[in-house]
């Protein structure tokens, strides 16, 4: 009889100890829903790229974009630079929550949000505004 | 009876294993948004190709 529990109980011990090896190693971002936001978002980078350079569009300091300076756009442009960063945000934000979901814990959404909020702005071009820690608007 | 004292260590491990995988792995969070950045803002295609057969899970 205790054979048996010593069994099950090593059994669990090793069952738990995979996904929590694998865990540590790598997040999984390799699901078709991740695929399909990073599509969706990449298509739409050659529309934003200039909004970022001219700096009517900045990274924000939540891991999302924002119009900073709506001067800068053409007033014939600027609904669609609107919508433009309505649906990157909305990608932007299904995109964390995918991440921390694929990988079993959906709290870690707001975690995935800041990792990616200081990652845009590390990789971000010379020129683009982003928002430091206090949410004020720096030229990187 | 001596038998049990095998449950000993099986007992510690467990919470252990939980425990590892509650912690919000901050360098591989860092990596994963890393590859993503670089595809969505078409950065470093070069590089990227030739870490592809390199990408196998280090232990750790």
């Amino acid at each position: 009889m205790k054979k048996y529990l010593y069994a099950i109980t090593f059994l669990i011990a090793a069952l738990m100890a995979v996904p929590a090896a694998i865990a540590a190693a790598d997040l999984e971002i390799n699901t078709p829903a991740i695929a399909a936001i990073q599509g969706s978002m990449q298509a739409r980078h050659g529309q934003l790229a200039p909004y970022y350079a001219s700096g009517a569009v900045g990274l924000t300091r939540d891991g999302l974009i924002a119009v900073r300076d709506a001067n800068a756009v053409p007033l014939k442009d600027r609904q669609g630079v609107n919508s433009l960063v309505a649906a990157e945000n909305k990608d932007r934000s299904a995109l964390y929550k995918e991440i921390a979901n694929a990988n079993g814990h959906p709290e870690w959404e707001s975690e995935v949000r800041n990792t990616f909020a200081q990652r845009w702005v590390q990789k971000a071009q010379g020129g683009w505004w982003y928002q430091d820690a206090s949410g004020g608007w720096a030229k990187k | 009876m001596k038998h049990w004292i095998w449950l000993l260590p099986a007992a510690l491990i467990l919470p252990a294993c939980v425990t590892i995988n509650i912690y919000f792995p901050a360098a591989a969070a860092e990596k994963a948004a890393d590859k993503i950045i670089d595809e969505v803002w078409q950065l470093k295609q070069e590089q990227q190709n030739q870490q592809k057969p390199a990408d196998a899970p280090a232990e750790k």
